[in-house]
C-alpha cells in the first residue's frame, strides 16, 4: 500500500499540467481532449522516428549475420583444404618411400631380417611415423618382419588389405586393430616377382603422426579436426565425439571432389559447422568441426552491441518524443487556459455591464410614469389639504398618502438601481468604504431579514477615505456578501470588519459562520467556473470576477476557512491608488 | 416672480404647475421646446425648470436658447435618469438637478434657494 502510494505521488510529480483537464467534475465543459491529443502525438511521432530505426537495424542484423556466416564458411573450407593437402602429401610421401624401397631393394634383401630392420631404421630416421615393416608372400604369410611386435609367419590371406592390395597393387588401410590388437593403419605395396608370383611390402603407420598434423591446426577451443573413414568411424580420437573407431554423430557426407561445408546437429543438440574433404586414394574423410556457439561468438558480440545501440536509440528517441509532445500539449493547454480565463472575465464583466445598462434604462423609464403618478396624487393631496370639503375625509386622505408613499419607495428603488449601474464605468475617486458597504447591504437587506441573518458592521471612526473605483468595490462586496449568505443557513451571523494597516493599506474582512470550504476547494476557489453550488445554479464566475476586480484595484484577496465553522474573505486595498485603472475588460 | 416648467409629459408638468400655483408661485408650463421658446419670447421668466430629455431638443440645448433670449434666468433640471456624465454636465449648467420622482417640498426649497442667490 505504502509503495503504491509513493509511486502514485511520484507519478503525480511528473504528471503534465493538462492531465486532469476536462476530467474533473467541477469543470463543466471539456474544451479539448488533451490526453488523447498527447497520446496520438506520441504514437505518431514514435512511429515516424522508430520505424526507420527498426528497419535500419533489421537490415544491419541480417547483413551482419550473413557476412559472419559466409566468412566462417570460407575460413572452414580454407582450413580443411589445407589440412587435406598436408595429409595427402603425408600419405603419398610414405607410399613413395615404400615404392622406392621395393624398386631399389632386391627381394632377397627384403626377406632378410637384418636388412629389413636396417631399412626400417632408415625410414624411421628419414620420415618418422613408421612403426614396422613386413614382407608378405602371395599366399598371405608374412615371411619377414621388422618391428616391435612378433608378427612373423602370421597369415593375412583373408585380411581386407591383403586382398585389396593383391588386386590393386597398393593399399592404404583405415585404422583397425589387427593381430596386435592395437589401432593402427597400414600402407601396402605389391611387387611382382620374376617367377610370376608377387609379394607385398607392408608398413604400419603411427596414427600419432596424423593426430599431430591435425592438432597442429590452430583451432579455437571448441573446434576440432579429425579423420573418419567412409563408414563414419573415427580414425583419430576426438575431444567431443568419442575415441577411436567411434561412430560420428551425423551421417557420412556424400562424396565430393572438393572441400565442402555442411551444417549439422550433434548428439547433444549443438548445431555444428562441418568442413569435410575426402582424401584421395584413401578411405579417409577429413572433418573440421566447429561448434556453432564458437562460430557465432563474434556474431553474438556484435549482436549484443547492435542491440545496445538500438535500445539506446529507441530510448533516447522516446524520451525526446515524450518531452516534445508533453511540452507542446502543455503549451497548448496553457494558451487555452489563458484564453479561457480572458474570455470568462470579459464575458462576466460585459454581462454585468449590460445588466447595469438594462437596470438604468428600466429605472429611467419607470421614473417618468412614477413622477406622473406622484404629481397627480400630490395634487389630490394638495386639494385635500387646501379645500374644505375633503378635509375631514380621513379615509381618502389615507389612500392618497399610501399612493404617495409607494411612489416614494419606488423612487428610492430606482435611484439605487441607477446608482448601482452608474458605477460600472471605472473611475478612481476618494471613497468611503462604509457607505459602499451600506449601499450593497441595502440590496441584500430583505434577504437577510427573511433568512434571519444578523449583520454586524465594525468600521472604526478614523477609517480613511480610500482612492478606489466605486463600481468595482460595490461588485466585490456584493459578491463576497452574497457568497457568505449562500454559505449560511437561517440564523447565520455575518461580520464585516474594516481595519487600517500601517503600510498605507486597509483591509475589509467579511466573515460568515457558514459551512466553510475544504482545503482542496480553497485552492481552486478563485478559478473561473469553479463552483460548489453545482446543480443549484452557480456559474463559478463570482469569485473569479471578484479576484480580478481586486487585482485591478491593486489589492489582494485571501481566504481563511474551516469546514463547519465558517469562512473569512479578506480584501486588502491601498489607500492611495496612484494612477488610473488599467482595464481592458471593462472598456467594452 | 415667474416660473416656466418644461416637460414632454403633459400630465406631469400641468399638475406640477397647478401644485406650485397652490403654493403661491406663478408657474407657466410647456410640453415642447418650441412652445417653451414662444413663451420665453412673450414674457420674462425668472426661473426655468427643464426636463433633460425631451423629443426634438435636449434640455441642455433648450437651456442655451432660453439663456440667449432671457439673460439672467436661472435653471433647474429635472431628469428621470442620468448617466454619470449626463448628470455631472447637467448639474454644472444649472442651479441644481433633481431626479424624478421628487417631493414637491424639495423642488420648492430649491426654487427658493435659487431666488435668494
Amino acid at each position: 500500500m505504502i509503495l503504491i502510494n509513493r509511486l502514485t505521488s511520484i507519478a503525480d510529480h511528473f504528471k503534465p499540467r493538462f492531465w486532469n483537464a476536462g476530467t474533473s467534475e467541477t469543470q463543466g465543459q471539456i474544451l479539448f481532449n488533451y490526453r488523447k491529443f498527447w497520446f496520438s502525438s506520441i504514437t505518431l511521432r514514435s512511429l515516424v522516428s522508430l520505424v526507420p530505426i527498426a528497419i535500419l537495424f533489421m537490415f544491419t542484423y541480417v547483413l551482419e549475420n550473413k557476412a559472419i556466416r559466409n566468412e566462417n564458411h570460407l575460413h572452414t573450407i580454407r582450413l580443411t583444404s589445407n589440412t587435406r593437402r598436408a595429409l595427402t602429401y603425408f600419405f603419398e610421401e610414405r607410399l613413395d618411400a615404400l615404392k622406392f624401397i621395393v624398386q631399389e631393394e632386391k627381394f632377397e634383401s627384403l626377406n632378410n631380417h637384418e636388412s629389413l630392420s636396417y631399412i626400417l631404421r632408415n625410414l624411421q630416421r628419414g620420415f618418422g611415423g613408421i612403426i614396422d615393416l613386413g614382407v608378405i608372400n602371395a599366399s598371405g604369410i608374412q615371411t619377414n618382419y621388422a618391428g616391435p611386435f612378433d608378427l612373423k609367419n602370421k597369415d593375412y590371406r583373408n585380411q581386407k588389405w591383403f586382398i585389396g592390395c593383391a588386386r590393386n597393387g597398393s593399399y592404404l588401410s583405415d585404422v583397425f586393430l589387427g593381430y596386435r590388437n592395437m589401432p593402427h593403419m597400414i600402407i601396402a605395396l605389391k611387387r611382382a616377382t620374376p617367377k610370376g608370383s608377387f609379394y607385398i611390402l607392408r608398413a604400419t603407420l603411427d596414427i600419432k603422426k596424423f593426430v599431430q598434423i591435425l592438432s597442429s591446426l590452430e583451432l579455437s577451443e571448441k573446434s576440432e579436426a579429425f579423420l573418419c573413414n567412409r563408414e563414419g568411424l573415427l580414425q583419430t580420437p576426438s575431444k567431443y565425439y568419442g575415441g577411436l573407431l567411434n561412430k560420428i554423430d551425423w551421417p557420412v557426407p556424400e562424396y565430393s571432389k572438393h572441400t565442402q561445408v555442411l551444417e549439422a546437429v550433434d548428439r547433444s543438440g549443438n548445431p555444428v559447422l562441418i568442413g569435410y574433404a575426402y582424401i584421395e586414394n584413401s578411405p579417409y574423410i577429413l572433418m573440421l568441426v566447429k561448434r556453432n556457439e564458437v562460430i557465432m561468438q563474434g556474431w553474438y558480440t556484435l549482436r549484443k552491441e547492435i542491440n545496445w545501440i538500438f535500445g539506446i536509440s529507441v530510448f533516447v528517441t522516446l524520451i525526446v518524443v515524450l518531452g516534445i509532445s508533453t511540452f507542446m500539449v502543455n503549451k497548448i493547454y496553457d494558451a487555452d487556459q489563458t484564453r479561457l480565463k480572458a474570455m470568462e472575465r470579459l464575458e462576466g464583466s460585459s454581462r454585468l455591464i449590460s445588466i447595469g445598462r438594462l437596470a438604468a434604462g428600466v429605472a429611467h423609464e419607470i421614473n417618468n410614469p412614477l413622477a406622473v403618478i406622484g404629481e397627480n396624487a400630490g395634487l389630490i393631496d394638495d386639494m385635500f389639504n387646501l379645500k374644505k370639503e375633503y378635509k375631514d375625509d380621513h379615509q381618502l386622505k389615507e389612500l392618497i398618502s399610501a399612493v404617495l408613499e409607494s411612489v416614494e419607495r419606488c423612487g428610492e428603488i430606482t435611484r439605487q438601481l441607477l446608482e448601482f449601474a452608474r458605477h460600472f464605468e471605472p473611475k478612481i475617486q476618494p471613497l468611503q468604504i462604509g457607505k459602499i458597504i451600506s449601499s450593497v447591504l441595502s440590496f441584500l437587506g430583505k434577504e437577510a431579514a427573511y433568512r434571519n441573518i444578523q449583520i454586524h458592521i465594525d468600521i472604526p471612526d478614523d477609517f480613511p477615505v480610500v482612492d478606489s473605483d466605486h463600481g468595482s468595490l460595490q461588485q466585490i462586496f456584493l459578491n463576497l456578501i452574497n457568497n457568505a449568505f449562500q454559505a449560511m443557513d437561517k440564523g447565520g451571523r455575518l461580520e464585516i470588519r474594516a481595519e487600517k494597516h500601517a503600510k498605507g493599506s486597509v483591509s475589509i474582512s467579511i466573515a460568515d459562520n457558514g459551512c466553510g470550504i475544504s482545503e482542496e476547494d480553497r485552492q481552486k476557489i478563485f478559478e473561473p467556473f469553479f463552483t460548489t453550488k453545482g446543480l443549484k445554479g452557480g456559474t463559478g464566475l463570482g469569485l473569479s470576477i471578484t479576484y480580478g476586480l481586486v487585482r485591478k484595484l491593486r489589492g489582494e484577496i485571501s481566504v481563511q476557512s474551516r469546514v463547519g465553522t465558517g469562512t473569512t474573505f479578506t480584501v486588502t486595498l491601498p489607500i492611495k491608488h496612484g494612477g488610473d485603472v488599467k482595464d481592458e475588460t471593462l472598456a467594452g | 416672480m415667474k416660473l416656466l416648467l418644461v416637460d414632454d409629459e403633459e400630465k406631469f408638468v400641468s399638475r406640477l404647475a397647478e401644485r406650485l400655483a397652490l403654493r403661491g408661485f406663478d408657474a407657466a408650463w410647456a410640453t415642447t421646446a418650441d412652445e417653451a421658446l414662444a413663451k420665453v419670447g412673450a414674457e420674462k421668466y425668472d426661473i426655468a425648470v427643464l426636463d433633460v430629455k425631451m423629443p426634438s431638443m435636449s434640455g441642455i440645448d433648450l437651456k442655451n436658447r432660453i439663456a440667449q433670449i432671457t439673460p439672467g434666468i436661472k435653471f433647474i433640471f429635472i431628469t428621470g435618469h442620468g448617466s454619470e456624465q449626463d448628470y455631472d454636465t447637467v448639474c454644472r449648467e444649472a442651479v441644481c438637478c433633481i431626479i424624478k420622482p421628487f417631493k414637491i417640498e424639495a423642488l420648492v426649497e430649491i426654487i427658493e434657494q435659487a431666488l435668494n442667490t
